[in-house]
């Protein structure tokens, strides 16, 4: 939706048939206004080719380079696909790290979305008091990506958090979850799952564009509460739910500060909280090796991109678009 | 609570005042899940440190404000240094955020020159585009032209957002703009406006509102961000506050608790209060934008 929107196309060419009245004076009208655009763009233009263009034609040059920041320039060797062949083939840290990321991503994307769409239905007809919630419930989202709440987090589910408190009203003894390789990752999805509030809140604007018509026709037709969620509200919801995905899943694999905070900047305990972002931080700025790096920012790139097509081009499988689509 | 509300209606539509009370038992018990952190961070801030490892209650049974003032001087630099940091590094984002993406918007949204299309397109191509793709390359780059650990060392975190470079902030002004009347336009060339003065006397008074929704969450993003930060940052007396806090991690030892927990809550107070003070708009201001249109 949002993302498909291309700029607006009718709308410029009925703009320009209106002054225009005809001949010469349109090619001047347009050639000061073409000028001024470039102006009004030209902050965006600078910043589109120092700071993303050109630093992605480095990064794809130091990738075939054994690059690191300390040797002068005069010295960087080229590897060729050195890089990308040791990362695929002799880094068993790159693997886990696409391991840790697609099971982060997996479990807690799914339940983050399940949560927000839940409790979005639940506060979806307006009542007095319900504006409150939404903000309450949205609040997480606005903390919960810094530092200070990762700090909270990580002690929480620690030996004398508070997770192992409420654990001990029904006498069972918890253990460090966050020391614990086997629930240390798991206890990051439940903070990424704790912040259900934004997509909740696309799913609210969402919710609110059901024709209500829809669900009258549902009820005489004999259709119940459930049935009525699975033919109207799911299929009209699918541009929104669609829409959630992508973000959440492109958000989801570059977790990084909740990771970095729970094992110090390790990836730990054994490796596993090493998301994909946090290998790439510590093999360019701990271990320095920025041209391996850069290879493993391309690879990154590429899966991104090649996760964004699957993402559109099954999409139109069951994403319903209502041709009153605005 | 629950006899009450369905007490009430019951007169008029008992099923739909049961299924009313029943919501909000749900939702207060979820609410109850959801905050229940953020309290227990209150809590935990002022527990003495006897308390937190043995008083599993929210609230402590002795006020122990010590946390706050041994946190705040807890590092060689005190907090205040690295509050006024953080300030500066996220009001200065908020002006360039403002400024270079309401051109760029304005000249996507509203005029017409070559190649148009193409510019909107990689735009929007950027707005995908995970910023630690290219934090190595940044890095290299901005170390090359002196501005890592130099003089002033926020160049590197503040020369790309006065060059317009988050490209959701751009996208959410030529959303906005494409809903202002393009007769407003028209009217004002008829009075002999060019491209600059409808700009100035028509575009801008009336972004007013996407320029508040941008400003605040350039605030509050930049606040929150520690990626950047920790890479770029290297002094102890240059740290912006989330890469400070880092630093109660590496001391391990018991006894920071109770500070490290003052100093975080103390780091998420502006944040709160812009959720006080904003509430309705940043709930439906931003994440709906992007579904307008």
């Amino acid at each position: 939706m949002a993302l498909t929107t291309t700029p607006d196309r009718t709308r410029r060419d009925s703009g320009s048939v209106r002054p225009a009245s005809s001949g010469g004076g349109t090619g001047r009208i347009r050639h000061s206004e073409g000028l001024a655009g470039y102006v009004f763009l030209s902050p965006w233009l600078i910043g589109l080719m120092a700071i993303t263009a050109i630093p992605m034609l480095l990064s794809l040059y130091l990738s075939f380079t054994n690059y690191d920041i300390l040797t002068p320039w005069s010295e960087v060797q080229w590897v060729g696909f050195e890089n990308y062949r040791r990362m695929f083939a002799d880094d068993p840290s790159f693997w886990h790290a696409v391991q840790v990321t697609l099971k982060f991503a997996l479990i807690a994307v799914p339940l983050k979305l399940a949560a927000a769409l839940g409790v979005a239905l639940l506060l979806n007809k307006a009542w007095r008091g319900v504006g409150l919630f939404r903000g309450l419930f949205y609040l997480p989202s606005l903390l919960g990506g810094s530092v200070a709440l990762a700090i909270v987090w990580v002690n929480m589910f620690n030996r004398d958090g508070a997770f192992n408190s409420f654990l001990g009203l029904f006498g069972i003894t918890g253990k460090p979850w966050v020391n614990d390789p086997d629930w240390a990752l798991e206890t990051l999805m439940v903070l990424a799952i704790w912040q259900f509030g934004a997509p909740m809140v696309i799913f609210l604007a969402g919710l609110k564009q059901v024709p209500t018509e829809l669900y009258e026709a549902a009820s005489v037709d004999g259709a119940g509460r459930f049935r009525q969620f699975r033919a109207v509200t799911l299929p009209m919801l699918s541009p929104v739910i669609f829409f959630n995905l992508v973000l959440e899943t492109i958000n989801g694999f570059q977790g990084f500060t909740a990771a970095f905070v729970l094992s110090n900047g390790t990836g730990g305990p054994v490796d596993s909280t090493l998301m994909y972002t946090l290998n790439l931080y510590i093999k360019g700025f701990t271990d320095l090796e920025m041209g391996y790096a850069s290879a493993m920012a391309w690879v990154f790139l590429l899966a991104i991109a090649l996760i964004t097509v699957v993402f559109f081009s099954t999409g139109r499988f069951w994403v319903h678009y209502s041709d009153g689509e605005k | 609570m629950v006899a009450v509300t369905g007490a009430v209606p019951a007169t008029r539509r008992p099923r739909g005042g049961a299924r009313q009370a029943v919501r909000l038992v749900v939702l207060i018990a979820i609410l109850a899940v959801v905050l229940y952190p953020l309290i227990w961070m209150i809590g935990t801030s002022v527990k003495s440190q006897e308390e937190i490892v043995n008083n599993i209650g929210l609230l402590p049974e002795t006020f122990t404000p010590g946390n706050f003032t041994q946190g705040w001087t807890n590092f060689d630099v005190t907090f205040g240094r690295f509050f006024l940091n953080s300030a500066m590094v996220s009001l200065l984002t908020v002006v360039g955020n403002g400024i270079s993406c309401l051109l760029a918007a304005y000249a996507f949204a509203r005029l017409r020159f070559r190649l148009r299309g193409l510019w909107f397109a990689v735009m929007i191509g950027t707005l995908l585009l995970p910023g630690h793709v290219l934090i190595v390359p940044q890095y290299i780059l901005f170390r090359s032209l002196g501005m890592v650990g130099g003089e002033w060392p926020y160049l590197p975190l503040l020369v790309p957002q006065f060059l317009a470079t988050e490209a959701f902030f751009v996208f959410l002004m030529v959303q906005f703009m494409r809903g202002i009347p393009r007769e407003l336009d028209e009217a004002a060339k008829i009075d002999g406006a060019n491209s600059f003065g409808i700009f100035r006397h028509v575009i801008l008074p009336l972004s007013r509102p996407a320029l508040v929704t941008t400003a605040i969450f350039s605030f509050i993003w930049t606040w929150n961000d520690f990626f950047r930060q920790l890479v770029f940052l290297s002094q102890l007396e240059d740290y912006t506050v989330p890469v400070a806090l880092t630093l109660f991690i590496d001391s391990t030892s018991q006894s920071a608790v109770g500070p490290m927990f003052a100093m975080s809550v103390l780091s998420l107070l502006p944040v709160f209060l812009f959720f006080v003070a904003f509430q309705r708009m940043l709930v439906e201001g931003i994440n709906t934008s992007g579904l307008k249109g």
